[in-house]
């Protein structure tokens, strides 16, 4: 149940975060439910990163998809990634999960250390 | 151990932060860069162009409507109003564009991209740049009417800089990480300052004279005659000049030329920057109605230079083109009139030697006594690295561009510009009244104080007459004065005065019902002041004039077909020459093969042929290496001007330039064919083992280089028009028609426009290059000039500027 939890919440706290901060808002919400819903082992890292991976890139798709991805086309030329707006949307998403789930593991180190 | 996890934990947290926040080299802050709430996600959307937006120190309402190719169309009710709006809809669509190119005009690149951009600083500043800004906008402020519109167009700009949603910056903005400063009337200033160093910041003084020197004056002037054999020049040659009454300087018997020895100059404009522009009066036209065109041909880029709008307030109706920074239409018509502008370059940039007291540079030589200099201290801000410090001295001519801290070594001397550049001038002015004129009167009225870049304004009135007037600040120069560097110590040498502007050649309703310009000679050897070759066109005018003359009488669709014309007048002139003189015989199967393409052409550089290829690249070959003599040495030198070259090339084919100085033997023209077609058959041969056939628009790749370094994500690339730098349709690989426009002087007016982009400046934007297919293929887009406000068909949104309370 744990696991489903932090998921929901990294999601709800990145997206009311995004509204007033930079970017780093997803580590911070990432950072946030790391302290609060402790995980075990791995999902520490990686359900928060799913969590962002998927605000994220379903967000942009969102954004991308109602306008032909005409930016998109070209940031996928300019980064390289051969042109691929899904390609793009994924890097997206890597990069944001990324960011989450380092900050969770931080987060959860911040919270063993408070523990005792 | 719970420390030490939490230690490596923070780091990595670090770490990933750092990475995905910081530019690194020229990869953007990724996080910052890609996430879908502030990067470059939110650009990939249309700019919302309805609705109610509260602009402050409005007086009235603006209507602001926009058809289907996005041109606004602005209804204002005063002036003032107008140039807020104009300001505000410009930076709306143009924002990153307009800012970048005042930041390049006042040598400020390197604060965006780094050292890189060191070097084109420097010279910006030596050049004296912002000098000259200053001094243009000391004169615009003396204006009321132009001060009043400049302080509203910066306060329109900066409205929409302030409001913007950072998370909607501009894509460059992100990808550089950074953001706009505020628009101020000296940017405007700069903007001018760009085109003026753009269109009239070249000259060839230095290296004039170091062929001087070199070659003696009997070859310098076989080299680079003041006037060729043939010219057909702006204003007809049967003009009577006897109206000017100016008494001409004469040379000082003081005259000396220092024949110094330049190793390195600085860079010049583009060497094909210019345009067409041409009107038929009422009677040559078919339809009774007077008609004007203008294409001005400059660097092919994304965004484009140009941003097409309708201005108007219930006292004048304009559109046309404009350019982001500068405030009213510059090439477009109104209710009355029309009007064009083509580069009317001369020679406007003069070099001073200066000699110094002293070391500390303090006092330089004038006459029989000393004059102080001043100093001006730039600092040129680098992005990630320690900021540059350049003094520069300035001396009465002006700056001291070369000297012992910029490509020169003597302590005690250096070369000072003297530009007409430099010389305050309301240039805003003459555009401002061009938009409201009504008449042929109003429009010389609006010419009259216009100094830099001197241009050929074409004009056409509703009421059928036609006119161009050559204005600018020229130099009322002694024959051959300032041709050659010149000793700034006697002050017999200084300018001594300016050819007053009455006097300013000018044609208006000629008996051969047309007018036209394209940037060759301005007048004939009768015109009484000095004038001599400045790098003048000796192709395109030709083939315009003569398509005039042809026909009794002429239509819109004419002057659409000319336009797109791509006789290579140039070709025709050498290569039947070329077929006569060479010897073919031994040339190898496929070298015939590659022969009997050319030989079959008829002179028209369209994009299936082959022919403009192998002409395009034996040409480059031939001119080379004709000029062999003038390459490689260890000063600078400019090479003779392509007229000059095939004169001598078909009249003087022994001359001892024809010689190619590496070989023992002695080459002459005949031989230089022979050996320049087949290193062109060669190189061509090996091109289609690779590319596949060299047909001419494959083979030349026409682009449009996206402003910063033509990032290729935001250019387009190979495009199919024909065409090259000499034939009317000037379209060459990265430059060409910017602009075409034709304007029909009925009442209305009908007009037709096109230009290599599109109206947005966000390359997210589906109107980013939307119009560039139609501008390749040489089609046109209709000009939709509103007499009222109300919506019609075309128009597919609405937004409305009301006064914020």
């Amino acid at each position: 149940m744990k696991p489903f939890l932090n998921f929901i919440v990294t999601i709800v706290v990145a997206l009311i975060l995004s509204q007033f901060l930079p970017w780093w808002s997803v580590m911070v919400a990432g950072f946030v439910t790391g302290l609060f819903f402790s995980l075990k082992r791995f999902a520490v890292f990686y359900i928060p990163f799913l969590a962002i991976f998927l605000f994220w890139s379903v967000y942009c798709f969102w954004l991308g998809n109602g306008h032909d991805f005409v930016m998109a086309k070209k940031i996928a030329v300019l980064l390289p990634l051969s042109g691929s707006p899904y390609l793009l949307i994924i890097v997206t998403g890597v990069v944001g999960g990324l960011a989450a789930g380092v900050a969770g593991i931080l987060g959860k180190q911040c919270e063993q250390l408070v523990k005792r | 151990m719970r420390f030490f996890k939490f230690g490596i934990a923070l780091l990595l947290t670090i770490l990933i932060f750092f990475v995905l926040n910081t530019k690194l080299g020229s990869i953007p802050p990724i996080g910052k860069f890609l996430n879908p709430v502030s990067g470059i996600w939110q650009n990939d959307a249309e700019e919302t162009i309805t609705g109610n937006i509260p602009i402050e120190g409005l007086v009235d309402v603006v209507t602001v409507q926009y058809d289907s190719l996005l041109i606004p169309h602005i209804h204002a009710q005063n002036d003032q109003d107008l140039y807020k709006a104009q300001g505000y809809i410009t930076a709306k669509h143009r924002l990153w564009q307009m800012e970048f190119q005042t930041f390049a005009a006042a040598g400020r690149l390197s604060e965006i991209i780094g050292e890189k951009a060191i070097d084109f600083d420097q010279l910006q500043r030596r050049r004296g740049m912002i000098f000259g800004a200053e001094n243009a906008l000391q004169v615009m402020n003396k204006d009321p009417k132009t001060l009043q519109a400049l302080e509203a167009y910066r306060d329109g700009v900066n409205q929409y800089i302030n409001q913007l949603d950072l998370n909607k910056l501009p894509v460059e903005y992100k990808l550089l990480d950074y953001q706009p400063e505020q628009w101020t009337t000296k940017k405007t200033a700069l903007l001018l300052m760009y085109m003026t160093k753009m269109l009239a910041g070249g000259d060839s003084d230095l290296e004039y004279t170091n062929a001087l020197r070199r070659f003696g004056k009997e070859r310098f002037d076989l080299l680079f005659p003041d006037f060729y054999k043939v010219i057909d020049p702006v204003i007809p040659a049967d003009t009577n000049w006897d109206y000017i009454t100016t008494e001409m300087p004469v040379t000082p018997e003081s005259e000396l030329l220092p024949l110094d020895s330049i190793s390195e100059t600085i860079a010049k404009p583009h060497p094909n920057n210019g345009s067409n522009n041409w009107a038929v009066s009422a009677d040559k036209s078919v339809t009774g109605n007077a008609i004007l065109a203008n294409d001005p041909h400059l660097g092919l880029n994304l965004p484009s230079i140009w941003f097409v709008m309708q201005l108007k307030t219930p006292k004048h109706n304009a559109m046309g083109a404009t350019l982001p920074g500068a405030l009213g239409v510059i090439s477009g018509f109104n209710t009355d009139i029309s009007w064009g502008v083509t580069n009317a370059t001369r020679d406007v940039l003069d070099w001073y030697k200066i000699e110094f007291k002293d070391a500390s540079r303090k006092q330089y030589k004038y006459g029989n006594a000393w004059k102080n200099t001043t100093v001006r201290v730039e600092n040129i801000k680098i992005r990630g690295a320690a900021p540059l410090t350049d003094s520069i001295i300035f001396t009465h001519y002006g700056p001291v561009t070369y000297d012992k801290n910029y490509k020169g070594d003597n302590e005690k001397s250096g070369y000072a510009m003297k530009w007409t550049g430099h010389i305050g001038g309301n240039n805003q002015l003459t555009f401002l009244k061009l938009n409201e004129a009504k008449t042929y009167d109003d429009y010389v009225n609006a010419l009259k104080n216009y100094t830099a870049p001197a241009q050929n304004f074409a004009f056409a009135s509703t009421k059928g007459d036609v006119a161009l007037w050559i204005q600018g600040l020229f130099p009322n120069k002694w024959k051959g004065q300032g041709k050659f560097l010149m000793d700034g110590s006697n002050p017999d040498n200084e300018w001594q005065s300016f050819i007053p502007q009455k006097f300013n050649a000018h044609v208006k309703n000629p008996e051969r019902g047309f007018i036209s310009s394209a940037n060759q000679h301005p007048v004939d050897q009768s015109y009484p002041f000095y004038v001599f070759n400045d790098g003048y066109e000796t192709y395109r005018n030709r083939v315009i004039n003569d398509f005039f003359r042809d026909r009794a009488k002429v239509a819109v669709a004419d002057f659409k077909s000319l336009q797109n014309n791509n006789f290579n007048l140039k070709a025709s002139e050498l290569l039947p020459n070329i077929f006569q003189n060479m010897d073919a015989s031994g040339l190898t199967p496929e070298e015939k093969e590659v022969y009997a393409q050319i030989k079959g052409w008829d002179f028209y550089s369209e994009i299936d042929q082959l022919a403009p290829s192998i002409w395009d690249l034996w040409w480059t070959k031939l001119y080379d290496r004709v000029w062999d003599e003038l390459e490689n040495k260890d000063v600078a030198l400019d090479l003779p001007f392509t007229y000059q070259t095939i004169y001598l090339l078909i009249n003087k084919p022994d001359d001892a330039f024809m010689d190619i100085e590496s070989t023992p033997e002695k080459e002459t023209a005949k031989d230089l064919f022979l050996i320049t077609f087949k290193e062109t058959a060669k190189e061509l041969l090996a091109w289609k083992a690779e590319n596949g056939d060299y047909r001419w628009s494959a083979y030349k790749g026409t682009y449009l280089g996206h402003l910063l370094q033509a990032l290729p994500a935001f250019s387009r690339f190979d495009l199919p028009i024909g065409g090259d730098y000499n034939t009317v349709n000037a379209a060459s690989s990265n430059h060409g028609p910017s602009w075409r426009m034709i304007v029909e002087m009925s009442s209305p007016p009908k007009a037709l426009g096109i230009y290599p982009g599109g109206q947005s400046g966000n390359p997210g934007s589906k109107y980013y290059d939307n119009f560039v297919d139609d501008w390749a293929a040489g089609r046109y887009q209709e000009l939709l000039f509103m007499q009222d406000n109300q919506n019609n068909a075309q128009i597919m949104a609405t937004q409305t500027l009301t006064p914020k309370k």
